[in-house]
């Protein structure tokens, strides 16, 4: 083997290499492609039998809604404008010109009637409505009417509800999939079409611009308005490390990061082709939830001890580090929004051990150990259950804090057997505020026993303010009845809010009209080259 | 040779057995549940009955294991319920950027460490040799994540050379397949170098002093022909063996490399399917790499037939 010899087949090796390099640099890549890294990776499709956030903001690309709502929490016409009788019982709606889905064939009637029975099967707005709906029928293609057992705010505020489970429509021949199966064709009339030969679940979602959507002509506001597309596809890429996913921006190999981890803040602090931004503002809000089946906290006086035993700033500290990215907040339907209220704000936002100590002795606590679930796989919830169980311990609860992931949380929060075997006492979680606005769509406020959401509270009285609250229209009532549930939630300890926090979104500063929201939305974007 | 491998080979058929029989059991008594992840944070009971009656996971255990018996003894590895896509195709569509990583780790590794031993071996108490010592005990030392992100730091956010994370096929052209793999494979080979250089060493030196070894040198050879010829040939049986072993590791290994570098790989796939307890995924992938580990472990023990005659089956 001769020098001559290696150095030409060097020679040749740097030129197969450059030639392999020139050749990949000249394959077209398309220069309105948003490369998007979200919060997770997006492995169901089905926006209505799944409640998970990243399945709602895939709902938004690809389907539409009748109704929308804009940033004044002000319901808006989208496909559909609407009609109300006079007596407020029956609302006629008419689909706008230029509705197709994206098989090309029209949007009708049939379809909308149809997408919404599956919704009202599995949304809890959606539930509450369908008691009130008599009727729903098609009038014509472009037109259908539901009827009313007496005026409500649900059927507006619920076609446009926007978060987890939304009323998307979809053609009646997926929509009449049973609620309770996944659908297997995912088409809808949405700004974005589903590429289906380049989905990979969990890894790779490719979205590319529906050139027939016809967007309104207002200006875009959260899920209102127009959604103009200014881009011809938006690729979802899954990366399950946040340093790798941050250097990746830095590298501009992406453009956008949904959640930009506080820890990894001062990366992109000062750079000029990164811009760091808070778009939804609402944020999310964490609690935790007390299983009202067993002691201690089948006892309100020992529930209400251990509500001012942990104090909000404590726990969003270990959550968010910096006051800028969290506020104390008492209100179970979110501070910000219409129904916000401070009541309960003393037992919950500042740590007031002594009175949980008195309480503790007042209701004779014996000392029952209290099983804390903590899961430490997710970020978002694992510091919660830390520093409740150091104040419940301050306080004189006898501790057992079980440390798990949080697939095993979702079983055991599910289990009613006691604490001792296999059940728990409290878990702790998150949720975006505005899927929470109003006593409807707030899960957590529900205390229909059994059926109620895990901890199973029973309350007849908040249920009965929940049914009112559905049938009434006039604004100031349902304030007023809001507030009320909001003081019996709190004095019974149905659900604990433990303060609120915003997430930041990272984005190339080469993409333009980004949109403030409270969830992640690409019509509106441009990306310069 | 050709029965024993057929022998080895019908032997496989029961192991797998008591693999899936193992794992499905496992699986099922870990507390987790697919429903939940299906249906989010806020379903009710209810929502996530009605799931779990759809997906069949309301049915007795044994009903399940023998469903999933028949299907996969019809050759199908089911689907995933999750995401309703086939388990094969999530497999056919994951293994790439796995066996192109792992190659390339097993090849560099190979190519660097056995010099490397060889080397430090011949000139066994001198600086080469402790400078190879300290690089093994380095190597085995530094976690792989640390190794990824320092090699990110310098290589892409500092300098801008190699792309920080992704994969591209060969389809794509050589240099964008190659390029996304150059790190990764820098940051696992680590390891793997200082243990194929370690053991390499040390089988070395244990041949050196053999008779043959003398016999060579008087017969005049020159020294890289005793080398490679009679004493890395001799002592290749634990090299073969350590190679062999580190593939089979790498399974586990490239998990982490491939979070860090984002390489869409069954790596990643499995740690997604045990935290979303998808059952016929991670069954589909530990049958998968048992079969892979038997087959490794197979072609190890052919491959001494090869570099040592006196191995005979």
């Amino acid at each position: 083997m001769s020098f001559e010899w290696m150095k030409w087949r060097l020679t040749r090796t740097l030129h197969v290499l450059a030639l392999s390099a020139v050749v990949w640099m000249a394959t077209p890549v398309s220069a309105q492609t948003i490369t998007a890294v979200m919060q997770s990776g997006l492995r169901i499709l089905d926006p209505i039998m799944s409640s998970a956030a990243i399945t709602n903001i895939h709902g938004y690309m690809i389907y539409d809604t009748l109704l929308g709502t804009d940033a004044n929490y002000k319901v808006q016409p989208q496909m559909a404008e609407w009609k109300v009788s006079p007596d407020g019982k029956t609302y006629t709606f008419t689909l706008r010109d230029g509705l197709k889905w994206h098989d090309g064939t029209p949007v009708k009637a049939e379809d909308c009637i149809a997408s919404i029975k599956r919704w009202g099967e599995q949304d809890v707005t959606g539930q509450v409505l369908m008691k009130l709906v008599t009727d729903m029928k098609v009038v014509d293609d472009k037109t259908f009417e539901i009827s009313l057992k007496t005026p409500t705010d649900v059927l507006l505020s619920g076609l446009a509800k926007v978060g987890t489970r939304t009323a998307f429509m979809m053609p009646k021949r997926i929509a009449d999939t049973p609620s309770s199966q996944p659908i297997k064709e995912y088409i809808g009339s949405g700004p974005f079409k589903f590429v289906a030969s380049e989905f990979r679940p969990g890894l790779k979602v490719v979205y590319e611009k529906n050139k027939d959507y016809v967007p309104r002509s207002e200006p875009a506001s959260w899920t209102a308005g127009g959604k103009v597309v200014n881009v011809d596809r938006v690729e979802w890429i899954s990366m399950p490390d946040s340093l790798t996913a941050t250097n990746a921006l830095l590298n501009h190999e992406i453009d956008y990061l949904e959640v930009m981890p506080y820890d990894l803040l001062p990366m992109v602090k000062g750079k000029k082709d990164i811009k760091v931004e808070i778009l939804d503002k609402l944020g999310l809000w964490t609690y935790y939830r007390f299983n009202f089946l067993y002691p201690p906290f089948d006892n309100k006086l020992i529930r209400q001890a251990a509500m001012y035993a942990v104090g909000q700033e404590d726990v969003l500290k270990a959550l968010a580090s910096d006051p800028k990215f969290y506020r104390t907040c008492a209100a179970v339907f979110g501070c910000g929004t219409p129904y916000a209220s401070n009541y309960g704000a003393q037992m919950l936002i500042p740590s007031n051990i002594e009175k949980a100590k008195q309480l503790l002795k007042e209701a004779k606590y014996d000392g029952t150990p209290v099983v804390i679930l903590q899961p430490t796989d997710n970020a978002q919830v694992s510091t919660q259950p830390v520093v409740i169980a150091a104040a419940f311990r301050k306080a004189g609860f006898n501790v057992d804090l079980q440390s798990m992931d949080w697939q095993t949380l979702t079983t055991r929060r599910a289990s009613k057997k006691p604490p001792a075997e296999g059940g728990w006492n409290i878990h702790a979680t998150t949720g975006p505020i505005i899927g929470i606005t109003d006593p409807l769509r707030n899960q957590a406020v529900a205390t229909n026993g059994s059926q109620a959401w895990f901890g199973w509270p029973d309350f007849p009285k908040i249920e009965a303010l929940r049914a009112k609250f559905a049938v009434t229209s006039d604004p100031a009532e349902l304030k007023a009845i809001a507030e009320e549930i909001q003081k019996e939630v709190i004095d019974e300890g149905v659900v604990v809010p433990l303060g609120q926090f915003v997430i930041p979104t990272a984005y190339s500063t080469k993409l333009t009209g980004v949109l403030q929201s409270p969830l992640a939305l690409f019509w509106n974007i441009r990306k310069s080259k | 040779m050709w029965t024993y491998i057929a022998r080895r080979l019908a032997a496989t058929v029961p192991v797998m057995g008591m693999v899936a029989l193992v794992v499905f059991a496992i699986l099922h008594l870990t507390p987790g549940d697919p429903a939940a992840i299906i249906a989010g944070d806020s379903a009710t009971v209810a929502q996530l009955d009605q799931i779990r009656i759809h997906m069949g996971l309301d049915k007795p255990m044994y009903v399940q294991f023998f469903l999933w018996l028949v299907q996969l003894l019809h050759g199908d590895l089911g689907v995933s319920l999750i995401s309703g896509v086939s388990v094969s195709g999530m497999i056919a569509g994951r293994v790439g950027p796995t066996l192109a990583l792992s190659t390339t780790i097993i090849v560099f590794s190979v190519i660097v460490a056995v010099p490397l031993g060889v080397l430090a071996a011949w000139r066994q108490g001198t600086l080469v040799d402790r400078s190879v010592t300290a690089f093994s005990v380095l190597g085995f030392s530094v976690p792989v994540f640390v190794n990824g992100y320092l090699l990110i730091l310098l290589f892409s956010v500092v300098l801008g050379w190699l792309p920080v994370q992704g994969y591209k096929p060969l389809s794509a052209g050589f240099w964008p397949f190659l390029q996304r793999l150059i790190l990764p494979t820098l940051a696992l080979s680590t390891a793997y170098i200082a243990l194929i250089a370690r053991i390499t060493r040390t089988s070395v030196l244990e041949v050196m002093n053999e008779d043959y070894i003398r016999t060579a040198r008087a017969k005049g050879l020159n020294e890289c022909s005793v080398l490679i010829h009679h004493a890395l040939r001799n002592a290749s049986v634990p090299i073969i063996t350590i190679i062999g072993l580190g593939i089979a590791q790498l399974i586990s290994g490239v998990v982490v490399t491939e979070s860090v570098f984002n390489l869409p790989g069954l790596g990643r796939l499995v740690v997604e399917a045990v935290l979303a307890r998808d059952y016929p995924v991670i069954q589909g992938l530990i049958l998968l790499f048992s079969f892979a580990y038997i087959l490794i472990n197979l072609l190890v023990d052919v491959l001494y037939t090869l570099v040592d005659p006196r191995i005979r089956y």
